[in-house]
């Protein structure tokens, strides 16, 4: 497989008393996604964020093809952020923008795009999305569904070379969910970018990614490819990926 | 991390402390308040010990605390201005917030300028009446208008008006990661939110100060000639006769100083939302905005006491 495009080497962070990651060793490959998964407050979203600099490791490093995030000049951030592209869990669309200019934002503001190219790919990607016809509405307007389609819009309306996605289909109709997941896995294959998700959606997941890794306890429990994962023998992945409640506790409150 | 003292010995201090990190575009710092020791054994000295330590912990705290605010602000302010003049120019945006800030606060510094200058006339006359000089009404209104009152009632209304505004918006777009969504996408947030209010603070400041001077004479006018019954020929030549060009350029001075103080203060305030301890959420909003207000309030005057004392 080669040299991962992203490395974390033991990498720890805690806010106050609450440790997150507590030695995160983790690679992610070139042209592959890679989906982590994970209890609900594991610290997905606080590694994902790790990838894009919003967050900074208190101790370990992030390698960038091999090298460090730390070491790298201000220029070479910046250069790295324009390939990077983040889809937040919660949206963080800009609430007093029309869906157009949310979308067309990255494009207007540092990338030298003319005007007619702009409104070309806007086009393009909600069109590919299904929300034509909402150009001129606000994120307030929409519901939580659509909104999470707009976010993908701007995720991908740059072309980037890395996508991170926070929990892509979360509150998504099942046709919807299908249908995100199948743009996630053609992009891919048409661009060939490389995606970290971070997802629920199990198990949807398998079928789009060629690399899990399950996040438990502040450590990466497993990292390797879907038929791995589905064939390991360790109680808590089996017990994660089935949605069975581990031995010694009972469900409560469901019909027989 | 700063430690304000040394620890006694023997004392194990508990790492309960909050660990904040602000980031404010590159400039990044660490604070690290610890806000526990963990008790021995020897209950009672310990106990002592942390009474005398924690008092003193909060007292330095006290005083550094509003020293490294005072100095983020000021990192703040300088990005914001660097940022204005960096290419490509954001004058769209300029030219928005002008709008916002400048134009739509028109109307309200034309009420407040002929009440202000109302009542000087009202007030200036009865005093002056006293000494026979009720002719020099013209001088009193005007350079009182002109030097003092214009500059800071024009920057206190835009406070109430246009930054309270800006601290509520920007500080929404903290809380809701609208904020560290630019920064995903390589969009400077500072260049981007911040240097368009100020740019455009700095060019309808002088411009609403300009018209509340003048709204305000003609208020002192309609008092003391149309009112009261001084000579219209008389109040206006001694607006003009006492009125130099040095009080017109100190007017102006103020009114930019008020406006980089404004512009930044409030726009902070709602930059740093997500660092409040006291509240999250909705009510760090509110606490932004409500702080924001009031330490523009406080500054402006402070600032206008020292800026008269140089001007002078």
């Amino acid at each position: 497989m080669g040299e991962p495009l992203i490395q974390f080497n033991q990498v720890c962070k805690r806010f106050g008393d609450n440790v997150v990651l507590d030695g995160v060793d983790l690679s992610i490959f070139k042209g592959q996604v890679t989906t982590i998964i994970g209890k609900s407050g594991i610290g997905k979203s606080v590694l994902l964020k790790h990838i894009i600099g919003l967050l900074e490791p208190d101790a370990g490093e992030i390698l960038f093809e091999g090298r460090p995030l730390s070491a790298m000049t201000k220029a070479e951030r910046r250069a790295l952020k324009m390939k990077f592209s983040y889809m937040f869990q919660g949206t963080a669309l800009f609430d007093s923008m029309t869906v157009y200019d949310n979308v067309a934002l990255p494009l207007k503001e540092n990338r030298r795009v003319a005007f007619n190219e702009i409104k070309g790919r806007v086009g393009d990607k909600l069109a590919q999305l299904d929300l034509i016809g909402i150009e001129d509405k606000y994120p307030s307007q929409l519901s939580g569904g659509m909104k999470k389609r707009v976010a993908m819009a701007r995720a991908l309306v740059t072309e980037p070379r890395i996508v991170l996605f926070d929990e892509p289909t979360t509150g998504l109709d099942p046709i919807r969910k299908n249908a995100a997941h199948r743009m996630i896995s053609e992009y891919q294959q048409a661009f060939g970018f490389t995606g970290v998700m971070v997802s629920h959606e199990i198990p949807d997941v398998f079928h789009i990614s060629q690399r899990i890794a399950m996040l438990d306890g502040g450590r990466i429990l497993f990292q390797g490819s879907p038929e791995e994962i589905q064939s390991s023998e360790e109680p808590a992945i089996r017990h994660f990926i089935r949605g069975e409640v581990p031995e010694g506790e009972e469900y409560n409150g469901l019909h027989d | 991390m700063i430690q304000l003292f040394c620890m006694p010995d023997g004392v194990r201090h508990a790492h309960a402390g909050t660990q904040d990190i602000i980031n404010i575009g590159g400039f990044a710092s660490r604070i690290d308040s610890r806000s526990g020791w963990r008790a021995r054994d020897d209950g009672k000295s310990m106990a002592q010990t942390n009474v005398i330590s924690d008092t003193l912990a909060g007292l330095g705290r006290m005083a550094i605390d509003p020293v490294q605010e005072l100095g983020r602000a000021a990192i703040f302010f300088f990005r914001g201005l660097v940022h204005l003049f960096s290419f490509p120019l954001q004058a769209d945006k300029i030219v928005d917030q002008v709008y916002f800030i400048g134009m739509k606060s028109v109307f309200v510094i034309c009420l407040t300028g002929a009440f202000t200058g109302m009542v000087l006339g009202l007030q200036g006359y009865y005093t002056l009446v006293k000494f026979g000089s009720e002719g020099l009404l013209g001088a009193a209104v005007a350079l009182s208008l002109i030097r003092e009152m214009g500059p800071v009632l024009t920057a206190i209304m835009v406070v109430a008006r246009a930054g309270s505004a800006m601290a509520a918006e920007i500080g929404i777009m903290r809380i809701s990661e609208q904020i560290d969504a630019l920064e995903t996408m390589d969009i400077n947030p500072i260049r981007f939110l911040f240097s368009p209010r100020l740019g455009a603070a700095l060019i309808a400041f002088p411009f609403l100060t300009a018209i509340f001077d003048v709204v305000g004479i003609f208020g002192g006018y309609v008092t003391g000639s149309l009112l009261l019954g001084i000579n219209p020929g008389l109040y206006f030549s001694r607006v003009e006769s006492s009125v130099l060009m040095e009080d017109i350029n100190g007017g102006f001075i103020k009114a930019f100083c008020f406006a980089a103080i404004v512009a930044t203060i409030c726009c902070y305030q709602g930059y740093t939302t997500h660092m409040r301890k006291e509240g999250f959420g909705a009510k760090g909003v509110s606490l932004s905005t409500t702080s924001a207000v009031v330490i523009s309030c406080v500054l402006i005057l402070v600032a206008d006491y020292v800026l008269t004392s140089f001007l002078l």
